[in-house]
């Protein structure tokens, strides 16, 4: 909430009449069609993108599907601007609209695959082999059957897509599309005036509220859980076209970066400074405490979300989702605010970093915990309860453990996301600590790509390993 | 409630745990805090060397000029920073108009020329650099090259010119052209601006790499990306040359880099020595030699560069601390279809 009271607080800083001209300007609108525009375009792309890569990997036979599950997800790892400056070496004509779909697909599609094909390993595959004992065809059971099953694990890589979207100022300032965030980081560079960029945040977290709202209503129950493995579906003549297709995706996510991080490295005539070593070490420690609040903060409100209905826990959840929608610099300022005037000891700490994490990145942990705990069988925790278990002991005891892969996950992705968050972070950070995106932009920000190619490569490594962990989740080892 | 309860505890302990995994850095609490804007890559080495300067340890926290300023202004009073070393004439003068910066004494002031500080003296410029026309010498004469805003504008120039609309130099250029010209005159020159279909260029960098690769006629840059290529490159290696527009037109705009005194330090000797240090030989040839910007003490010259003395240039004769002003010149560039 706390970025919610700053919002409030700023956006009324010049009275009421200065909300109102700064919402009823005709450029306000534009900026939120085209934000609005490039966030539903780039979901439906992922939608189809993730729901596609997670069936291929989780139920057909495609070769070397495990690795490809792998690689599948790496992109997460890397950061918009990132992917957004190697894009536009490439094609240096790749700006506006589609420069920006293109690129925030790129590295966005797999908050969609992850939880449907998470989805698609816990469904039970008994109402698929009613459909095809009734006569249906693979293709017809897919449509009808399997897409009903993973619609609530979509819906919600939907939504974390499309906040994803709605906050990200990388792509879209690299690839000169005019959307919200740019507006918001021209007020506070340009003008140093905060009250008009507090006021489009203001529209950010209120179009973050509907859709929210918009995701619940599609998202459906979840499917039972199965007891055995869902079988796999030969791809027969289907095979070509969808190896490939993956060979395709990948190439576009990872090899387009990899390839200009390998171009530069090998063009570095300067080594990489001895603080390549502490930078990895910060960045590792901060992204750890930001996983770590974060999904201690999520578990109530993914548990609740999960068991409970009522404007209580609609509340919490909406408000958690709130802050995904806002860029790192509005949610670094609140807390700059905040911090300093309510918690003096704790600000520039690594602390106050993290909780800047957990503000940003609640939704992506509440998402994971809640599908954990929905797909855990709620039977237990009555029989928990029947055992004299109070209700609070029953949660630690019984459903977090249950749904601790799913929790891990959740904490993995977050962790990655941390890892390569860049505003926030040089708000926020203790004064001299350096992490590996923050020499990133150092180092891009004066055009020394090749001194900044070897803290990218070990970003990439790093946001890496979480990777695996969610890997291994997918693969369902920890079941 | 049992859950509000588990989320109070649940909070405490992750606070306890980050405080704990944190690497803090040691909080000296006599330690020179210093907000630069400026970049360690830039400005690193020279700033390490400020603690034999001022006989203090010295901190510095490193961000885009525009984040530092919103930083301090939304720290207010309670503000751990001593000095804020900016990259643009425009933050320092945001920080000063909110007066968190104090007034320099005058035997500070008085280091550099009159047109190099605030006019309320809460700041200074520590280094200048100017815009320029970086051209093709085989594609434009001598006698083509622009005296003017007027010139630049002239149809001989129709799709022979390149520019950077996102970059911080360009909009503050454009800023000059507003405050010294006013509002219509500026939206009336960028019309006629944008009537030439100039070439759209990400930065600096591409638009003088264009040019020397004899793809681009010629563009609006900043001086020293030219020295920083010929140094990497060598003299003999780089075509394109540099026009400084003459007359105190707002096309050669000298912005600066500079640094100001937070108000309310309680280290403010300190302080003073960080900004005396900044104006002192040592760091004025660093600018000089380093980042291939114009000093702003007179008497220092640069021992690698052959900059043209400072002196002999004639900027607009503008108020820099005005080149805040950036939400009318993105709203005018938006409106002629530049931004």
């Amino acid at each position: 909430m706390t970025p919610l009271g700053y919002l409030a607080v700023r956006s009324f800083d010049h009275g009421a009449g200065e909300v109102w001209r700064v919402l009823w300007r005709s450029r306000t609108f534009d900026l939120a069609v085209r934000s609005v525009a490039l966030a539903a375009a780039v979901t439906a792309a992922c939608l189809v993108l993730g729901v596609l890569s997670a069936w291929l990997v989780v139920r057909s036979d495609l070769p070397g599907r495990r690795f490809a599950g792998i690689l599948l997800v790496l992109p997460l790892a890397v950061p918009s601007y990132v992917a957004g400056f190697t894009w536009l070496a490439l094609a240096p004509g790749l700006t506006g609209f589609w420069g920006a779909f293109l690129v925030l697909t790129l590295v966005s599609y797999p908050y969609v695959l992850l939880p449907v094909a998470a989805a698609l390993r816990t469904a039970d595959p008994a109402v698929e082999e009613v459909a095809r004992s009734l006569g249906r065809t693979s293709t017809r059971t897919f449509f009808s059957v399997t897409l009903r099953q993973i619609r609530p694990a979509a819906t919600a890589g939907g939504l974390l897509v499309a906040l994803y979207v709605l906050s990200d100022f990388g792509a879209v300032s690299l690839m000169r599309f005019e959307a919200f965030t740019l507006g918001i980081y021209t007020s506070y560079r340009g003008t140093f005036d905060r009250t008009p960029a507090a006021i489009l945040g203001c529209v950010l977290v209120v179009l973050a509220i509907l859709l929210t709202i918009g995701e619940r209503r599609a998202r459906g129950a979840a499917g039972g859980r199965g007891e055995r493995e869902p079988v796999r579906v030969p791809l027969g003549g289907a095979k070509i076209p969808a190896v490939t297709g993956t060979a395709v995706v990948l190439l576009l996510a990872l090899g387009v970066p990899v390839a200009s991080l390998a171009r530069w490295l090998v063009a570095g005539s300067s080594a990489a400074g001895g603080n390549l070593l502490s930078t990895t070490g910060n960045t590792v420690a901060v992204a750890a405490s930001g996983a770590l609040l974060t999904v201690l903060f999520a578990l109530p409100v993914g548990i609740l979300a999960a068991r409970h209905r009522g404007p209580l826990v609609r509340g919490m959840e909406l408000a958690s989702f709130a802050g995904h929608a806002l860029p790192g610099i509005t949610v670094g300022l609140a807390l700059v605010f905040f911090g300093i005037r309510v918690l003096p000891e704790l600000y520039q700490t690594t602390s106050m970093l993290a909780f800047a994490y957990a503000v940003l990145f609640l939704p992506l942990a509440v998402s994971a915990v809640r599908t954990a705990v929905a797909h855990a069988p709620p039977v237990l925790e009555d029989v928990s309860r029947s055992l004299g278990k109070g209700r609070t002991a029953t949660r630690l005891l019984v459903t977090v453990p249950l749904a601790a892969p799913g929790i891990l996950a959740g904490a993995a992705l977050v962790f990655l996301t941390c890892a390569k968050e860049l505003p926030a972070t040089l708000l926020l950070r203790p004064t001299g600590v350096d992490t590996l995106a923050t020499e990133l932009w150092t180092k891009t920000e004066i055009g020394a790509y090749a001194a900044a190619a070897p803290y990218a490569a070990v970003l990439l490594v790093v946001a890496a390993i979480p990777a695996v962990v969610l890997d291994r989740f997918l693969r369902g080892v920890t079941r | 409630m049992a859950v509000g309860r588990i989320a109070v505890v649940l909070f405490v302990a992750a606070l306890l745990t980050t405080s704990v995994v944190a690497c803090d850095s040691a909080e000296e609490s006599d330690a020179l805090v210093i907000y630069s804007g400026r970049n360690k890559e830039l400005v690193g080495g020279l700033l390490d060397r400020l603690k034999q300067a001022t006989g203090t340890p010295v901190e510095v926290r490193y961000g885009g000029s525009g984040e530092m300023a919103a930083q301090l202004l939304e720290e207010g009073e309670r503000t751990q920073a001593d000095v804020f070393f900016a990259q643009d004439a425009g933050a320092l003068g945001a920080v000063a108009g909110q007066g968190r910066l104090s007034p320099l004494p005058a035997e500070v002031l008085g280091l550099v020329p009159a047109g190099y500080r605030a006019d309320d003296g809460r700041w200074v410029a520590t280094s200048a650099r100017v815009r320029v026309v970086a051209y093709d010498p085989r594609a434009v004469t001598e006698a083509e090259l622009p005296k003017s805003l007027d010139d630049i504008v002239d149809l001989k120039w129709k799709g022979r010119l390149g520019f950077a609309p996102t970059n911080g130099s360009w909009q503050a250029f454009v800023t000059s052209v507003r405050v010294l010209k006013g509002e219509d005159f500026a939206r009336d020159w960028l019309r006629r601006f944008a009537a030439n279909e100039p070439k759209r260029f990400d930065n600096n960098v591409a638009i003088l790499n264009a040019v020397n690769d004899g793809q681009l006629p010629a563009g609006l840059i900043n001086h020293y990306y030219w020295y920083a290529k010929v140094a990497e490159a060598g003299t003999g290696a780089v075509r394109a040359k540099l026009h400084y527009v003459p007359g105190g037109d707002p096309l050669g705009l000298v912005n600066v880099a500079g640094a100001g005194v937070v108000e309310g330090t309680d280290r403010k000797d300190a302080a003073l020595k960080a900004v005396r240090f900044l104006l002192s030989e040592e760091a004025q040839r660093h600018f000089a030699d380093v980042t291939a910007e114009y000093p702003v003490v007179p008497a220092v010259t640069s021992a690698k560069h052959q900059l043209p003395p400072l002196t002999g240039l004639h900027g607009p004769d503008i108020d820099l601390s005005r080149l805040s002003s950036l939400q009318q010149t993105v709203a005018l560039l938006q409106e002629t279809g530049l931004s």
